[in-house]
């Protein structure tokens, strides 16, 4: 453990942090803008701190998998762009990329937060399939939390293109009124464990510094859609409870959040 | 038909609106924001740092080295698949090009500058505002300069010769050219210059002229971007 980690775990085991939050704050304020690129169908840009992460959904006519039919369907990818941080080099995604774009990508899907039923066109033939990119402007730590909110605000803020009806081609220069059938908002919120403290929202260097983490994605009904550990130490039941309990009551502060900077 | 009228409204050397900033992203050494009409490009630059392979390094002079690339999500049409293509590795390469002449890396032998640019949206002109956000993230970076490239496209529709095309000219249908050049601003020599289309040797010749002053205009937005961070902090 280096110097850093070791004054970190020492702060927090009193409550406090190098930027002199509490340990169960986040950096403030938190800024979502929709709209941020005029060539998806959805996008956004979230800043939490000097994290800065945008998501941008486009979406697309396909032949529905064979198993859902008379569905539509989603995928997540996520760039860490090496323009964001000196630790991430150019080539495919790696570990980190891939583990946030499945956790993202499951606490929508398992939610059923989208009616992919209502992206259908045609049952066996024609669906509406959603490709939302996470890409990171610049990597401070808690890329789980602020991808989260970036994806639901880029979904939030979607408008379906025109489609011609004779050829069925796509006219991606122009959009619709019509927007995404979202039934509910799943937020992801990760809590990490630093010696027995729990802290949300870390800057790069506190993740340096963690035993575990859990990333909780929750409704406003309270109901769970994806949970994800992650780190070298285990966790007690009791600890995984109270990390509910805490991911919970912060999730409502971030639907709060969302829903004041972006209108459905 | 003769074009005199362009598609925007805008007159024959009007550039489309700019926006620039400095130091956007905290992680990296230099970085800049940089819109032109519905272009967008963020750029970052980290180094001097350690070159790794080896084999790349040169021990009499740090390189540079350009990434270009554009989001998935930033297409006009469908979404790009990410990773490398073709397209991106020229533009890269020519960046490369583009920006070179006016470093000077000899107090950093073996090591590299990497510079980074990522598009959230475009609407023609990629390479053009990638080079011209570079120039202001290397001066943000504290890279040593002996100028500053400046670079936009300039365009022949139907034989008349326009600054800046947008994609609506680009894919007019006629005799259209398009030619991305870049500039620097003390000597005015040309770092950049590809063309694709037809156009005659007098066409280009002013076309180029055209650029002189076209470019300006950029270095204008750049010099005022990177007055604004130095001058806050």
């Amino acid at each position: 453990m280096d110097v850093n980690s070791e004054t970190i775990a020492r702060l927090a085991s009193t409550g406090q942090r190098l930027d002199g939050r509490n340990v169960q704050e986040y950096r403030q304020p938190i800024v979502i803008e929709t709209n941020i690129s005029w060539t998806a169908e959805g996008s956004a840009k979230v800043q939490i701190g000097k994290t800065v992460i945008l998501a941008g959904v486009k979406l697309a006519i396909e032949k529905p998998y064979n198993d859902t039919p008379d569905e539509g369907g989603i995928m997540v990818n996520a760039e860490l762009l090496p323009l964001s941080s000196p630790e991430y080099e150019p080539g495919p995604p790696g570990i980190k990329a891939v583990e946030l774009a499945r956790v993202i990508d499951r606490g929508i899907r398992e939610a059923k937060a989208i009616d992919m039923k209502k992206l259908c066109i045609t049952p066996g033939e024609k669906a509406w399939f959603m490709m939302i990119d996470i890409i990171t402007i610049n990597d401070d730590g808690n890329l789980f939390d602020a991808a989260g909110l970036a994806v639901l605000a880029a979904l939030k803020s979607a408008h379906f293109p025109v489609v011609d009806p004779e050829t069925g081609a796509i006219d991606y220069k122009h959009k619709t009124e019509e927007t995404l059938p979202i039934i509910k908002e799943p937020v992801p919120v990760t809590i990490y464990k630093i010696g027995t403290s729990l802290l949300i929202d870390p800057t790069r260097e506190e993740e340096d510094a963690y035993d575990a983490r859990l990333t909780v994605a929750s409704d406003d009904k309270g109901i769970l859609s994806a949970l994800q550990k992650g780190g070298d130490a285990p966790l007690t039941m009791e600890e995984i409870s109270a990390m509910i309990d805490l991911a919970l009551e912060k999730a409502k502060f971030l639907r709060k959040t969302l829903n004041s900077l972006v209108k459905s | 038909m003769a074009y005199t009228k362009r598609s925007d409204g805008r007159d024959l050397e009007e550039l489309r609106p700019m926006e620039a900033k400095a130091g956007v992203i905290p992680n990296a050494d230099g970085s800049a924001y940089f819109k032109i009409g519905n272009t967008i490009a963020y750029c970052a630059v980290y180094g001097p740092r350690e070159l790794f392979p080896r084999f790349l390094q040169n021990p009499k002079t740090g390189i540079i080295r350009c990434h270009y690339s554009m989001m998935p999500f930033s297409g006009s049409g469908e979404r790009i698949r990410p990773g490398q293509n073709r397209r991106a590795q020229e533009i890269s390469k020519v960046m490369n090009f583009a920006l070179n002449p006016v470093i000077d890396l000899t107090d950093f032998p073996n090591a590299v500058v990497d510079i980074f640019v990522d598009l959230p949206q475009t609407d023609a002109g990629t390479r053009c505002a990638a080079i011209s956000a570079a120039a202001i993230a290397l001066a943000d970076a504290g890279i040593p300069m002996k100028d500053l490239v400046s670079s936009v496209a300039i365009g022949q529709v139907e034989g008349t010769v326009v600054a800046d095309l947008n994609y609506q000219e680009e894919a007019y249908p006629g005799v259209v050219s398009d030619i991305p050049v870049a500039m620097t601003h003390n000597t005015k020599e040309i770092t950049l210059l590809q063309m694709d289309g037809e156009i005659s040797k007098q066409h280009l010749l002013k076309a180029l002229e055209m650029a002189k002053r076209a470019t300006e205009k950029v270095y204008q937005v750049q010099i005022k971007a990177l007055k604004e961070k130095f001058v806050r902090e």
